[in-house]
């Protein structure tokens, strides 16, 4: 029996998440009292392997062949588990982002085990297996059981502290059966947004709406985002209008996102809107209407215009900044 | 060539969600039903596919899991476009249940091409049955697909990840799950659509034998969160101070 977690790495290096998955993985093991294994796929170096010892992961299998630098969900999936079979897995684990997304379900068939997909926490009870998650878009919860032996997770943001817990790891490399002919996609080329912080990754973010009345009035936006180290956001009819790229789009047909702080400026807040950023920590909203709905979702409003706004606190974040 | 595009039929996305039966059923009085936003936008791209010339897709398919009252959905999907539709007669318990019941299906195709699955349902969420059905038809699959352009016999994909894009080559048979970008704007059904769906061919087939792997034992509302903290227009300095002393995230 063990507790299996995938652990994606992107350029051969592991985030947050990976960190709160390995530390979810720990705190299961320990409910189910049986113990944890990582399985990393591609190369990663074995110091940044070893961080996840700092979590609890004792023992790691790593694939280190190139052939896994390229997300293939067919011969992942499949290489996910063999190791699972091998080790006697009883619970996979996957973090509830791209990749997870895209290979738990293929787990899930291969090896006839139920799957939950965003998950919000530990079982609320292990027999019968019942987990948390977020239904109707983050408008309500549901308690769904998994009723095969083997099980599945795919685990959403913030729904764990990361926790250290240090000790000595084992890695061991393993060749799994598979040959260049079994990949069925080529990469031609990437194209990667440099010097920004990455949306899905950020801490901050600070998102515009229609508010905002037109692209020029971005400037605030991003140098507050800039002093917060934050990423930028914003609302679909923006990015539809191609005022900002649709990368930024946040909510329910955008990005779901999961930052400790949402800086939503002259956006009405509609459900849509809120379905993608509703599991923010804290959200503040600021805009000229005071039945807007979003000041129902925030944490903090303001009730003002933007343009008066913005520069005031964006005055305040420099004087923080530099006390 | 053929694209067939799973269609799933979920609430409208401003139903005020209820829940009834002691919190275990969905309240599904009055809702309005519509297709999954994500397969409204994959139906979309696959007609404009079906219609530029350079392409050799004669015919787009709509694929559904669920009982008589997801025909005005299907119908909808006739009417933007699709040549013709399949019900499999039956309401899915979980993501499972929905792929294994296509799969079944569509093993009987004489060729499979292309398959476009939405990257999750706006109701449960699952986020999982394209996968399946790609895993229980054996066929490659891609997920986060924002880009979609079909070049002789393969795909030429664009495949979101965290802060980028990739751009792939794919051979086909394969199945597409796709999310933004994938089209700009749902198409919406004209006059003449409407029209002509009422003729076109809905097949509907009986479900084959399969238990589902998880179930839904009961639902919860969000607790009620603490009123939103007002800061005063003439001093929004305080909301910097709060968020660094009361909130603590700065
Ligand atoms: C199926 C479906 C899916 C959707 N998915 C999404 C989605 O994923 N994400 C999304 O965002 N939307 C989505 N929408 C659209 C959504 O319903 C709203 O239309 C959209 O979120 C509104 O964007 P907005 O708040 O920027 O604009 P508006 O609703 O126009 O709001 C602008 C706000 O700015 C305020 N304002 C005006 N001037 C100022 C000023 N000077 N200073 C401060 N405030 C000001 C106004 O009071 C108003 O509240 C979806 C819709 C549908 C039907
Ligand atoms: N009952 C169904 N019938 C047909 N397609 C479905 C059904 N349920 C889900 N799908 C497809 O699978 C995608 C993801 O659904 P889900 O796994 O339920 O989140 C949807 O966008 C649809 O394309």
């Amino acid at each position: 029996m063990a507790v299996l977690a995938y652990m994606e790495n992107w350029d051969g290096k592991f985030k947050k998440s990976s960190f709160e998955l390995v530390s979810y993985a720990n705190a299961l093991a320990e409910l189910l009292e049986t113990n944890i294994i990582v399985l990393s796929l591609g190369p990663v170096s074995e110091d940044e392997l070893s961080k996840l010892g700092n979590y609890g992961a004792r023992k790691i299998i790593t694939v280190p062949d190139v052939l896994f630098k390229t997300l293939d969900n067919q011969v992942f999936s499949k290489v996910i588990s063999v190791v699972a079979v091998n080790v006697g897995a009883e619970v996979i684990l996957f973090s509830h982002d791209n990749a997870g997304k895209a290979l738990a379900p293929r787990v899930s068939v291969s090896l006839k085990a139920g799957l939950v997909s965003g998950a919000t926490g530990l079982p609320l009870s292990v027999d019968p297996f019942t987990l948390r998650k977020k239904v109707f878009s983050g408008n309500s919860f549901a308690r769904q059981i998994i009723k095969t032996d083997k099980k599945v997770l795919t685990l959403a943001k913030n729904s764990i502290e990361v926790k250290e817990n240090r000790g000595s790891v084992e890695i061991e490399v393993f060749q799994p059966d598979v040959q260049a002919g079994d990949f069925k996609i080529h990469m031609e080329d990437v194209q990667k947004q440099t010097g920004k912080v990455i949306l899905t990754d950020a801490d901050i973010v600070v998102s515009g709406g229609r508010g905002m009345k037109s692209p020029d009035n971005w400037g605030p936006i991003e140098e507050l985002a800039d002093l917060l180290g934050a990423a930028t956001a914003c609302s679909r009819p923006v990015s539809d209008e191609g005022w900002r790229p649709h990368q930024e789009h946040t909510g329910q047909t955008g990005k779901i996102i999961a930052p400790n702080l949402y800086i939503a400026v002259g956006i009405s807040g509609a459900i849509q809107h809120l379905a993608g950023v509703s599991s923010s920590k804290f959200i503040v909203a600021i805009n000229t209407d005071k039945d807007a709905p979003v000041f129902e979702a925030a944490d903090y409003g303001i009730v003002g215009d933007a343009m008066k706004i913005l520069p005031e606190l964006i005055q305040a974040v420099k004087e923080m900044n530099a006390s | 060539m053929k694209i067939i595009v799973c269609l799933g039929n979920v609430p409208d996305t401003t139903t005020k969600v209820k829940f009834v039966e002691d919190n275990t059923k969905f309240d599904a009085a009055g809702v309005q039903w519509v297709i999954n936003p994500w397969d409204e936008l994959a139906l979309t791209r696959a007609m404009e596919l079906k219609e530029d010339s350079g392409n050799s897709v004669d015919k787009v398919s709509v694929i559904t899991v669920g009982g008589k009252n997801t025909e005005p959905t299907i119908r909808k999907a006739l009417a933007i476009g699709a040549d013709d539709a399949v019900r499999i007669d039956l309401n899915p318990e979980d993501s499972y249940v929905a792929a294994y019941q296509m799969a079944a299906y569509l093993k009987n195709e004489q060729e499979l091409h292309i398959v476009f699955a939405g990257t999750e349902s706006s109701d449960y969420n699952g986020a999982a049955t394209g996968g399946m059905l790609a895993e229980l038809l054996s066929v490659p699959s891609i997920s986060s697909v924002s880009g979609f352009e079909l070049e002789g016999d393969k795909v030429r994909i664009s495949r979101d990840i965290d802060g980028g894009t990739e751009h792939l080559l794919v051979d086909i048979p394969m199945l597409a799950i796709v999310h933004k970008g994938i089209a700009k704007e749902p198409r919406i059904p004209a006059m003449r659509g409407i029209m002509m769906a009422r003729k076109k061919p809905l097949n509907v087939v009986p479900p084959s034998d399969v238990e589902a792997l998880t179930e839904i034992v009961g639902f919860e509302l969000p607790g009620s969160k603490p009123p939103c903290k007002m800061i005063d227009v003439d001093n929004a300095k305080e909301l910097i101070d709060l968020l660094q002393n009361e909130a603590k995230v700065l």
